[in-house]
């Protein structure tokens, strides 16, 4: 199926009708389906599979950030009596399992052999009838460490006498990943090199968070003696794709692999990688012969599974004096820990950061990217980040406002003035991405207007007035940022993970009495698609979304595809449930013509029948044709009967969702604390289906960005020990962090999408947190301050206003 | 999930009970109250006590009323009842300032004022709170009852006077006279533990003499969680708002932060200046009956 097949629908404007259960039937606002489940602590997740006979492991984990093993004696572990195996990475070895490929076509080691490499590094894997003995044996271990110096401070891993870490890569000499380059250096050489233009330059980090979902990682691994069936339940965003990347590590027959991801708590790109812990469970059921569980814990999931972000950007942006933008580079320093796990597109080392050039239309922009090992987790796109859209997003807001501020401009001024404008649509950009549709200046006008953004920076007026006479109370800001996200990866022509193309497939089963089953290759992790994909049927096909049933999880029951994550869902999947209900519609028009005894082209759509043009009350409705398409109706020569149809859904381009942010914040300069006071989230992403679940959606999105502005980091000391293992030292925002969110939408249509919807999951994370820390710079420019990094904790704002801000990738000193 | 090591437990019926309990299981036995501070540590496995004894039978520990020339509260008193407590709202607004930012409600129904003081954190708000009040802390054992200064509770960090085999059983407060008091603390986010915090009472004459005052700091390496220099400076003199800048500064003179993610130690001592002037003020406000 190309693009070009694809039928368009255009956007609903009618009310649209309403189902006997009172729920849309097609888009609008509907109570999500599976909460009935969730309400009632009905869920099924990863720790509530419990098997006959099932056994747990644990982890034994590095105390060190880089150390040599120079033995391991296992034997008092396996005395325990109620310990039935003691895996090591020897053992490991002799299955050929002792290293995996990472979805960037590094290795990483499962359980290690020769060094650990970061702390909390996966050294032993311990099998007992509980999970409490299972732990209690870890203390029996006994691992002889040799203690390295580590590789902590990124920006030091090229010197060169930085130790080097992965001395597993033959002739590796070096802690040096990859250089990767974006856009024109000499065009942009050529504008910076322009008498007349101003120069803002900027050393911006966005430091390490984490994901951390409320579930943590875990596994349920069942090898079946008899038939050779492995079945693991996984808490895995993507259930589809660890299939094939189990097949192709442990050499199982991909068809004797079945993989469940039951209810998800959370995954925020977390439950994309393939962890040490999952290989464990495997090679623990095979060895024992029984079913093995292993669940993390809290500091495991914090210090060990996919971190986030880690990218030190160095920024230059160009503009001429009255304002107008002319060019954005920057030089980046890409900081991946211990092995390059980072999930992405094969041809996009760096994710999609060369999106940097953000929603201006510039005459020329430059990246380039160096990646490094250090001793740290390995990880890297995680968190609702659209592929390192959030580090550009950030990356160029960021720099927008220091253009304001060293012109001393207004930045809703500036940000006016350099919008791509609504006629250069589709956009070509300076670094290879065609942004797909958009209205900028009206969505940004409309955050203004919600904000009372004139009103605002009078009060502010006034506020630095009173605080430059009395000394005292607090500091208004008021912080914009304007970001363009392209998500729903991806083209298959230029995007895979690991060879594998980012098509999804989808699966519609139209039931005699006209109730639907839906199959989809993508994975919930509470973004509501039980809820949202039977909307998109409903809105298709007429049908009452109580009516169809969403499948979705299971490897067994579903079709290929690559999952969830970077806000693909609806992209992607919702556009290939589109096309394969427009398949089942067309089908239902022959059984229809069929039983109405004209021809099919004699029939016209009306939402739920197919009628007779001019004569509408000759009609089948779909339940009626539903039934018909089972029974002894006459088909037409070669029509084969039923309803059912599959699709494989290959995306044209990515969708780009565009959004406009204010943030309003009160400083007090005496303690640094922040208040945010207001936040105005305008947010364009085309149709919405189901609104309620799109402000959901959005919600926390902005709660993830004041977290991420205002508290979480992974920071790590001199000794590369992880100062976020816990959440007492990662910092998850509250509801009172979070002020009564203001939201505001426009709608634009993506013209290559069948529902002309695009993705949003991500939008909120992306655009917020340059909104909450612009409004903290905005706050603190009285008392000179032009740029701090996160998170702009209290000793950050205050060591920010001694003229001292501090590395917060590092410990404080 | 978190695992603990393995231990034994025991239900205490009364404080008799428990005593005993703790005779016979030595210094491996440790009490439970809210288990807010040792079962994290046990499931952490920084904590690995033998047995558990757990008293949160003992209701009759659980108490706030006034006795005497005093307010006592019961050591199995939780914060939420000192959040919400009438009396210490009328007395003693402190403990409302000061419990309003302790944790979140789930912790403060089930944590403990005893639990809280005994576990010793120096980031603990009510250490600083009993400190700057100058509360006895009553103390029983099989032996009999003994009280103790809470500026001598304290022997050090996650430390106490309070032996193996005893357990502290009521807080005291002395109630005074035209007295008010505030607690002022900086977090990183809601129910985060403080990066710093400062507390206060402070009582006039008729002139406007400060007649007594007590001033608690937490998580500033203040000796005894208290700022007895900032307190000399403000004791017998008139008060004013130059005064409370003054004794301020002296307060911040003399703590001893540790740096660490919640801040550097310059910052911590910056801070220590700044909550106990603003705790200062607002005491003053209180102590005036200008305001809440």
């Amino acid at each position: 199926m190309t693009a070009t097949d694809v039928p368009t629908s255009p956007v609903p404007t009618s009310p649209v009708p309403m189902s006997a259960a009172g729920n849309p039937i097609g888009f609008g606002r509907m109570l999500r389906k599976e909460d009935a489940r969730f309400l009632r602590g009905k869920g099924n997740y990863l720790d509530d599979v419990n098997l006959p006979g099932m056994l747990h492991g644990a982890i034994l984990r590095s105390p060190y950030a880089h150390a040599r093993i120079n033995s391991i004696d296992i034997s008092a572990a396996q005395a325990h009596p109620k310990v039935r195996a003691v895996i090591t990475g020897e053992v490991l070895a002799t299955l050929n399992l002792a290293w995996m490929p990472t979805m960037s076509y590094d290795t990483q080691a499962v359980l290690a052999t020769d060094k650990v490499r970061f702390q909390g590094q996966e050294v032993a894997f311990v099998v007992a009838e509980d999970r409490y003995s299972a732990r209690d044996a870890l203390e029996l271990v006994e691992v002889d460490y040799e203690v390295l110096p580590a590789v902590v401070d990124a920006t030091k891993a090229l010197d060169a006498d930085a130790p080097v870490i992965r001395t597993d890569k033959e002739g590796k000499t070096d802690n040096h990943i990859y250089d990767w380059e974006t856009g024109d250096s000499a065009a942009c050489d050529e504008v910076f090199n322009r008498p007349d233009v101003v120069v803002s330059k900027a050393d911006i980090l966005y430091p390490r968070s984490h994901p951390s979902p409320m579930e943590t990682c875990g596994s349920v691994a069942s090898m079946d003696p008899v038939t050779g069936k492995l079945t693991c339940w996984i808490t895995s965003q993507a259930p589809h794709a660890h299939r094939t990347v189990y097949a192709l590590v442990a050499g199982l027959p991909e068809h004797k692999i079945q993989v469940i991801s039951p209810d998800i708590g959370g995954g925020f790109g977390n439950k994309v990688p393939v962890y040490p812990g999952y290989v464990c469970a495997v090679v623990g059921t095979i060895v024992t012969g029984k079913p093995v569980k292993w669940m993390e814990d809290r500091f495991e999931n914090l210090a060990t599974t996919g971190f986030a972000r880690d990218y030190h950007m160095q920024g230059e942006i160009a503009a001429t004096r009255d304002g107008k933008i002319l060019a954005l580079r920057t030089h980046t320093l890409a900081d991946h820990g211990a092995f390059n796990a980072t999930a992405q597109p094969t041809k996009f080392p760096a994710g999609f950061f060369s999106i940097f050039t953000g929603s201006y239309d510039l005459e020329a922009a430059y990246g380039k990217v160096t990646a490094v090992y250090t001793n740290k987790a390995p990880g890297g796109v995680a968190y609702a980040c659209s592929f390192r859209i959030t580090e550009a997003a950030y990356f160029v807001e960021r720099m927008v406002d220091i253009l304001a501020h060293d012109l001393q401009m207004d930045p809703a001024e500036l940000r006016m003035k350099n919008l791509i404008r609504p006629e250069q649509f589709p956009y070509q950009t300076k670094t290879g991405w065609e942004y797909d549709s958009g209205d900028y200046l009206v969505t940004l006008q409309a955050t203004l207007d919600a904000a009372g953004y004139k009103e605002l920076r009078a009060e502010q007026v006034e506020n630095r007035a009173r605080y430059e006479q009395t000394g005292e109370g607090t500091l208004l800001g008021i912080g914009l940022s304007f970001f363009t996200e392209g998500v729903g990866a991806g083209p298959r022509k230029h995007m895979d993970i690991l060879g594998l193309g980012m098509a999804d497939g989808c699966e519609l089963r139209i039931h005699p009495t006209g109730k639907a089953v839906i199959r989809l290759s993508v994975q919930t992790q509470g973004q509501g698609h039980e809820t949202t994909f039977a909307q998109i049927v409903a809105h298709e096909l007429g049908l009452p979304p109580e009516d169809v049933e969403v499948v979705h999880g299971d490897t067994d029951q579903t079709p290929f595809g690559l999952g969830t994550y970077g806000s693909r869902s609806t992209p992607v999947s919702g556009a290939a449930a589109a096309v394969v209900s427009r398949r089942v519609k067309e089908k239902a028009r022959i059984v229809a013509a069929a039983a109405l005894e004209c021809s099919p082209s004699d029939l016209e759509w009306e939402l739920g029948r197919w009628q007779v043009k001019g004569d509408p009350e000759k009609a089948k409705t779909i339940q009626e044709i539903a039934l018909l398409a089972h029974s002894s109706l006459e088909l037409p020569e070669g029509v084969e009967g039923h309803l059912d149809a599959s699709a494989v859904y290959n995306p044209p381009n990515l969708t780009y969702p565009y959004g406009a942010y204010l943030c309003v914040v009160d400083v007090d300069p005496g303690t640094g604390a922040v208040k945010v006071r207001r936040f105005i989230a305008t947010d364009d992403c085309g149709p919405r289906i189901n609104p309620m679940i799109v402000e959901g959606q959005i919600h926390g999105g902005l709660a993830e960005g004041i977290g991420m502005a205002l508290m979480q980091v992974i920071a790590f000391d001199e000794n590369g020990n992880c100062l976020g293992g816990s959440f007492m030292d990662y910092l998850l925002p509250t509801s009172l962090e979070c002020p009564s969110w203001e939201l505001e939408a426009t709608v634009t249509p993506s013209p290559h999408h069948p529902l002309g919807c695009k993705g949003v999951g991500e939008s909120a994370t992306v655009g917020s947190p340059a909104a909450v820390v612009n409004a903290v710079m905005d706050a603190l420019a009285p008392l000179g301050v032009r740029h701090a990094d996160m998170p702009l904790t209290p000793a950050q704002v205050w060591l920010a206003i001694q003229g001292r801000p501090a590395r917060t990738d590092l410990a404080f000193t | 999930m978190q695992t603990p090591a393995p231990f034994e437990y025991e239900r205490a019926t009364s404080v008799d009970n428990a005593l005993a309990l703790l005779e016979r299981h030595g210094p491996e036995a440790r009490v439970v109250a809210g288990g807010h501070s040792l079962l994290p540590m046990m499931k952490l496995r920084l904590a690995g006590p033998e047995v558990l004894i757990d008293i949160n039978d003992l209701a009759d520990l659980d108490y706030i009323r006034v006795d005497g020339d005093d307010i006592a509260i019961g050591a199995m008193t939780r914060h939420a009842a000192l959040l919400s407590s009438p009396v210490l709202a009328e007395h003693y607004p402190i403990f409302r300032d000061a419990e309003r930012v302790i944790a979140d409600p789930v912790v403060r129904n089930r944590g403990t004022f005893g639990g809280s003081v005994c576990q010793a954190d120096p980031s603990e708000d009510l250490s600083a709170v009993t400190s700057a009040l100058g509360a006895t802390m009553v103390i029983r054992s099989t032996e009999g009852v003994r009280t103790v200064s809470a500026r001598e509770f304290h022997t050090g960090p996650y430390e106490t006077v309070v032996g193996p085999a005893e357990i502290l059983v009521e807080i005291r407060v002395p109630i005074r006279p035209a007295c008010g008091s505030a607690y002022e603390k900086v977090d990183r986010r809601a129910g985060d533990w403080a990066v710093a915090a400062g507390g206060c009472f402070l009582t006039l004459d008729t002139g406007g003499t400060v007649t007594d005052v007590g001033i608690g700091l937490t998580a500033v390496g203040a000796p005894h969680f208290c700022a007895p220099e900032a307190e000399a400076a403000l004791r017998g003199h008139p008060i004013s708002d130059e005064a409370i800048v003054a004794a301020a500064a002296k307060a911040a003179a003399a703590t001893n932060p540790a740096t660490d993610q919640r801040g550097p130690a310059d910052y911590k001592r910056h801070l220590a200046g700044e909550l106990t002037k603003r705790a200062l003020r607002r005491a003053l406000v209180r102590a005036r009956g200008e305001g809440a």
